[in-house]
């Protein structure tokens, strides 16, 4: 496990937060996450080991909770909300749109790597619908237009790489 | 309109120009001074406050905040713990986002005089793992507030001493149910945990007594604290006191974050006078007035019956558009205030379409513990899906509700009821449109139709 300084301190600092190690779990999925862009099957040992649990109580989360994931993903990962309120105000399309810039199928990495497209549930934002969470920013009022206009952003600083 | 004027208590700084979220803006606006004085006072008589003000949790349910408080075990030796549900996870509801965001030493003051009212040594914010910037800005928050001396040890330099961490949930709907919260906290699964034994009060996090809170009822206990129980009981409507948030989606002009007093404002008055009505050329069809899980109201249907005004039974009639927005009242049509997320429907949506949408969530959410929830959630979904995309029956309809009919009564959680109430209602208002939907699929759709599923 190859984890920057940085992580393992907030690792270490986190873990005094509770009184049982194992509610540590989920923060330690989320900054390995964060530092290593997925869930590789050695963090879930390693994270048993630190944590003083089995492997299988650390797996067994990984694979419950929609936002872990255990393979990589594109180097930006567009979610688009599914629920009802966005797909009143267009957010199907919004999707399809996303899926022809990238040229690809949600829940798939695009074939250039530069995106991963989802389909999420309810973003709590329904007010401004449609809406995109992008990597860790929000995004309102994304109809066809935007959603172009988001995708060439991201296309434009793929190719500055 | 003088009426109509929101009563911006909980959301008085929310996109207010100038105001940021450092604890240096919050202090010059008064922040923290409640607390101060609250840890002057005993906590008994803050817990007395809050039961006197009849303030009802903002998460769904609409449970009495003071009596939530008093089934507290307080005997048992074990630390006390709270936890503010900041899940905000039930779809059409966005209120709690804007107080984490632009407000968050609001939530923590509430969250720290509830702590000391109850004798909480620690407490958590559940934030769900979607909202980063939240997370990272309560965090940034609670350090202010610590270094000030509002958090940690020897809050307002008394001997009283509490912390508060941030912990982030990862996508999971059910864990805004606290049983399955607290299961989540612990680093589990976030199956929920059947009652009895395990009510939070009693038996919570690590088996101690938890008190589990939404965000925004926290933010209320804040200003009873302030004001007191007596003078919070005087807006709002009696048994439905305070300012309730509705969060306003789908199609009306205006759609957005809107506080009055509860029970003071109708549907229609919220609807058309301050949501500025249906889009241009378009009707209201149907709305669901308190998240997703509420049932349904149709345009045009009437609610009879007879209600308490003051001492006296009085007889109403009311169509959608009459009804008060409060728990009460929309309990008496049959319905929820729920979490406060009204979803607007106009001519344009059909019915079968928008409860596919509605049952593919509640698939996707159910924790798969209870086989009723699992099993009638997936095929809830896969009916209404083949009925837009495959082959549609004129039977499918009596299917559905079978189907939902099984669910309700018998799962641990109330999820089960929250998956089943959409599909009852959907076919108990618009059966017809269930019915006649192998032939009006083929019909050319209005233009503005969106695809729902
Ligand atoms: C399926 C389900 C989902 C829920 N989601 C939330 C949620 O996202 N946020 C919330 O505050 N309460 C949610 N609740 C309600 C909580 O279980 C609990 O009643 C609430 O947090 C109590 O706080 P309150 O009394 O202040 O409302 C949910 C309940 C159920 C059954
Ligand atoms: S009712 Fe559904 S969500 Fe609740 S515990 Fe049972 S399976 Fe899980
Ligand atoms: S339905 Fe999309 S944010 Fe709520």
């Amino acid at each position: 496990m190859n984890l920057k300084a940085e992580t393992l301190a907030k690792i270490d600092e986190v873990i005094t937060h509770y009184p049982v190690k194992r509610s540590a779990t989920l923060p330690l999925l989320h900054l390995i996450q964060e530092d290593m862009g997925y869930i590789p099957e050695k963090a879930e040992e390693w994270i048993a080991a630190k944590l003083e649990i089995e492997p299988i109580n650390v797996y067994e989360v990984v694979t419950f909770y929609p936002m872990f994931r255990r393979k990589p993903i594109g180097r930006r990962h567009i979610k688009v909300c599914r629920t009802l309120s966005c797909a009143l105000m267009g957010g199907y399309k919004t999707c399809e749109q996303f899926e022809k810039e990238f040229n690809t199928h949600r829940g798939e990495v695009s074939p250039d790597g530069n995106v991963t497209i989802e389909f999420v549930e309810c973003l709590a934002s329904c007010g401004t619908a449609p809406v995109v969470l992008i990597d860790d920013d929000l995004h309102e009022k994304v109809d066809c237009a935007k959603a172009k206009q988001i995708s060439d952003q991201i296309k434009a600083e793929a190719k500055k790489r | 309109m003088a009426d109509l004027e929101q009563r911006r208590i909980i959301f008085k700084h929310i996109d207010e120009p100038g105001y940021s979220n450092d604890i240096a803006c919050y202090v010059r606006n008064g922040g923290y001074e409640v607390l101060k004085k609250s840890v002057l006072r005993k906590p008994d008589e803050l817990i007395d406050e809050v039961k006197k003000s009849g303030l009802r949790g903002r998460g769904g349910a609409g449970f009495p905040c003071g009596v939530k408080w008093g089934l507290v075990d307080r005997k048992s030796g074990k630390p006390i713990y709270l936890i503010v549900n900041a899940d905000e996870s039930e779809p059409g509801t966005f209120k709690d986002r804007y107080i984490m965001h632009q407000d968050p030493h609001q939530l923590i003051e509430g969250t720290m005089i509830s702590c000391f009212a109850n004798n909480v040594k620690q407490a958590y914010i559940y934030i769900r793992g979607e909202m980063p910037h939240g997370a990272r800005i309560l965090e940034k928050a609670l350090a202010e507030a610590r270094a000030a001396g509002f958090v940690g040890k020897n809050i307002c330099g008394t001997t009283y001493s509490c912390d508060i961490f941030v912990h982030r949930g990862a996508g999971a709907y059910i864990c805004g149910e606290e049983t399955g919260l607290i299961e989540s906290l612990e680093g589990k699964r976030a199956n929920p945990r059947i009652k009895p034994p395990y009510f939070p009060a009693v038996l919570g996090l690590y088996q101690c007594p938890t008190i589990v809170n939404n965000v925004e009822t926290l933010c209320h206990v804040k200003y009873i604290a302030e004001f007191g129980g007596i003078e919070y009981a005087k807006i709002g409507t009696p048994n439905n006191t305070g300012t309730r948030i509705f969060c306003v989606s789908g199609h009306v002009q205006r759609p957005g974050y809107y506080e009055f007093e509860a029970g003071k404002i109708t549907m229609g008055q919220l609807l058309n006078d301050v949501c500025g009505g249906p889009l241009p050329g378009r009707k209201f069809k149907a709305v669901i007035p308190g998240g997703s899980s509420a049932k349904i109201l149709r345009f045009g249907e009437r609610y009879k019956g007879k209600r308490k005004v003051g001492a006296d039974m009085v007889d109403y009639d009311w169509g959608v558009e009459d009804v008060p927005m409060d728990f009460d009242s929309l309990g008496m049509v049959g319905t929820m205030g729920g979490s406060g997320g009204v979803i607007v429907m106009d001519d344009t949506v059909n019915m079968v379409e928008a409860l596919a949408n509605i049952n593919a969530f509640y698939s996707h959410e159910s924790c798969g513990q209870c086989t009723p929830c699992r099993e009638g959630s997936l095929w809830m979904k896969k009916i209404t899906t083949r009925m837009v995309h495959g082959n549609a029956r004129s039977e499918d309809a009596a299917l559905l509700k079978s189907v939902a009919d099984q669910i309700p009564g018998r799962t641990i959680c109330a999820f089960g009821e929250a998956c089943s109430w959409p599909t009852q209602s959907f076919i108990a208002k618009f059966g017809d449109e269930f019915k006649n939907y192998p032939e009006s699929k083929k019909a050319v759709k209005p233009a503005e139709a969106q695809t729902l599923i």
